[in-house]
């Protein structure tokens, strides 16, 4: 039996890393996410846990030393949000092409400019080609449990690669809810120890890391990571299955919420499929076969296993929130209606942009959507299939 | 016991091999080499290298010529880098995950535009941390690997690829950073500006006391470059020769604050030395452009004698 407590989300991922207790926490303060090193810089002060925590002066360098921790043989982890990220960027390859398993937290908030710090998931689906593992998380439970399974993923031989875990900045990482947490002992025993083959201070065998490599070689290496980014996805089920036995939880690569007999669908991650599922219960009270489908693994992102679940639906809805600017939909919705189209599964499917910049997502307008949903069942006519969601000058 | 070339050479195997793609005549080489070979030999090493000539020519997949572990990742981190690995090792250490018995050190080299340019702030930041690293600087006064372009350690009046002298404005119009009084401003314990020159006897003691002084140490060696210069790739040690000489590039320390001169000349040569057989300063020694050379001149003096007066100061 786990340990009942209330948390925010960022004091649900700190605790998380506390129990992980890393090597090496390289960070630098960017809101929403602050918190998270600052109170694991107070379990470092107060001697609660092992790690050498770096107070770098940008995120650039947060993860440049954690890049550096991790070539060396150690467990390096970080925190960070939107900008931070973005100053990130240019690592955010490096690490996923050097194949070193770094774990970060990333608390969703919406990219600059013009500068705003509530939540969208701009910062994450800039990340999207980056070569790391991208995990969502509904609230801080979801956001706990995510960062416990983390280390497993990322680190297993097949795999070898970087993983964020996200949450919605604010909605979450300053909501305080209940949580179960799990004991120090059952999750030190889980995680397990940190073995890496190769590694910067093993003095017998000096190895060199990151080298110019050029039209002979990049090719392979670039295949290696797609390959191991498929590999992750028997992984990320391998490790929900242990996770399931030490704590009742289960974790697959989405959520179906009433969606199995359901006509239409809501397709959302994070904090968003709490509103949806309050609907979807709303509109089943009254007879409406209303769905959702909560994106949990958005890198890899399983494209064959999504469209299985959605080709019985009559309509989908896809929510993105935040808004690829392409004039074709966002990164989300690309991704369903490509797995789809893939398996030649054909659901008339729409795209919402929503929730930008912070901007509230109440049930009413979910509500909204799926009325849409029913027009769309009913007439068999998609009209525009990008749509947009809150915004001022209409619905559509 | 006193420094001899042929002794450290013989009983200290180069740990940066051969078969690296650095040009003939190039500084950066002898420079690392010479720098690793302060290292005892029961020591391993994690060297760190910015993103630069010295970093794409010794470590092309998949051959490299580093025989200590080494890391690179980009341009503007090495320090960053270094510090993660550093920290690692304090942390793994402390936590009995290393044998405890042997020492590892931290060594970066970036050159000027990973040092003074685009990698500042993360050496800045790394160096007020207080990793126990070193970061070495080659700086040969421009952005040699992408072609010859203006750093802010490029010196005045010099022709690059982007400060090109022309008939207008005649090449470079601003005055060099000075690094090293940046990094003296950290306050570390230790901070050397060297050369390769007089049998690297400099260079390879100040390597000595940066790589053992415990804390952020750092050097700055002047490393000059045939191709962005314009000089015969067997000048390298005559060009060395005169930076010293004409006091273009002093050889001082900075130990716990206190300023420390290493070489005075005795006759000390007028700066048209150093910068006659250099072909960026070409323009310089055209008939109406004398007044370059004098302010050239003028600003070399300035700074060795605002060196002798730090150096003065600390004695009082």
């Amino acid at each position: 039996m786990g340990i009942r407590e209330r948390l925010s989300g960022n004091e649900a991922v700190a605790t998380a890393m506390k129990q992980i207790n890393p090597d090496v926490v390289a960070a630098f303060p960017i809101t929403p996410s602050t918190e998270i090193p600052q109170y694991f810089s107070s379990f470092v002060s107060n001697g609660v846990v092992d790690t050498e925590f770096v107070a770098v002066e940008s995120e650039h360098s947060a993860m440049s030393a954690c890049i550096g921790a991790e070539a060396a043989g150690s467990r390096a982890m970080t925190a960070t949000s939107a900008n931070g990220m973005s100053l990130m960027w240019e690592m955010l390859y490096i690490a996923s092409s050097l194949r070193l398993p770094i774990v970060m937290s990333l608390v969703n908030r919406a990219v600059s400019g013009p500068l705003n710090i509530h939540n969208d998931h701009s910062d994450a689906m800039g990340a999207r080609d980056s070569g790391w593992i991208q995990l969502f998380s509904e609230n801080n439970q979801e956001a706990y449990d995510n960062m416990i399974m983390a280390h497993r993923i990322a680190e297993n031989k097949d795999v070898l690669l970087p993983l964020m875990v996200c949450q919605d900045g604010f909605i979450t990482s300053h909501s305080i809810e209940n949580i179960e947490l799990i004991e120090d002992e059952k999750v030190k025993e889980f995680v397990g120890t940190y073995h890496p083959e190769h590694y910067l201070l093993n003095a017998k065998e000096p190895i060199a890391v990151g080298p110019l490599d050029l039209q002979s070689y990049l090719f392979e290496h670039k295949v290696q990571q797609g390959e191991a980014m498929k590999n992750a996805k028997k992984v990320i089920l391998d490790v929900a299955k242990d996770f399931e036995k030490m704590t009742g939880r289960k974790y697959g690569f989405f959520e179906s919420y009433q969606l199995d007999d359901c006509d239409m669908a809501i397709v959302c991650m994070n904090s968003t499929a709490g509103t949806t599922k309050y609907v979807v219960d709303e509109l089943r009270a009254t007879g409406i076969k209303a769905g959702c489908l909560k994106i949990r693994c958005f890198r890899p992102f399983p494209a064959e296993e999504v469209a299985e679940a959605l080709k019985h639906v009559k309509a989908i809805a896809v929510l993105d929130k935040a808004d690829s600017l392409n004039a074709a939909g966002g990164a989300l919705y690309e991704d369903v209606v490509s797995g789809m189209f893939t398996s030649n599964i054909h659901v008339p499917t729409v795209n919402y942009i929503y929730g930008i910049g912070g901007r509230d997502t109440k049930s009413t307008e979910i509500e909204t959507v799926f009325d849409d949903l029913a027009t769309i069942v009913k007439t068999g006519e998609i009209g525009n299939p990008y749509r947009y969601l809150g915004v001022r000058g209409g619905n559509k | 016991m006193a420094y001899n070339l042929k002794q450290v050479v013989a009983e200290k195997p180069s740990r940066f091999t051969s078969g690296h793609r650095m040009c003939a005549g190039c500084g950066a080489p002898p420079v690392a080499r010479h720098i690793l070979r302060a290292l005892k030999p029961e020591d391993h090493a994690v060297v760190s290298c910015a993103t630069g000539c010295m970093e794409v020519s010794t470590f092309i997949y998949p051959y490299t010529s580093w025989t200590d572990s080494f890391i690179h990742t980009a341009f503007e981190n090495a320090a960053a880098n270094i510090a993660g690995v550093e920290a690692a090792y304090v942390s793994l250490k402390r936590q009995g995950k290393l044998p405890q018995d042997h020492e590892t050190k931290f060594i970066v080299f970036g050159g000027d535009g990973g040092t003074y340019d685009i990698g500042l702030q993360s050496l800045s930041g790394a160096m007020e941390r207080g990793h126990d690293m070193v970061y070495v600087c080659y700086d040969n006064g421009a952005y040699m690997n992408t072609g010859i372009q203006r750093s802010s350690a490029t010196p005045k009046f010099a022709d690059t690829t982007t400060s090109p002298a022309g008939t207008k404005i005649p090449g470079k119009m601003q005055p060099r950073k000075d690094l090293t009084k940046v990094l003296a401003g950290h306050h570390l314990p230790y901070v050397g500006q060297t050369i390769a020159y007089m049998n690297f006897k400099d260079l390879y003691e100040k390597a000595e006391k940066a790589i053992y002084t415990k804390g952020p140490c750092f050097l700055n060696v002047l490393s000059p470059c045939p191709r962005g210069w314009g000089y015969p790739t067997d000048d390298l040690m005559l060009i060395n020769k005169l930076a010293v000489e004409t006091c273009y590039w002093p050889l001082y320390e900075i130990i716990d604050g206190k300023y420390v001169v290493n070489y005075k000349p005795k006759n000390k040569l007028p700066i048209e030395e150093f910068l006659k057989p250099q072909k960026r300063f070409k323009h310089m020694f055209k008939p109406g452009n004398e007044w370059m050379i004098e302010e050239f001149q003028k600003e070399v003096d300035t700074r060795w004698q605002e060196l002798l007066d730090l150096e003065e100061m600390g004695n009082k």
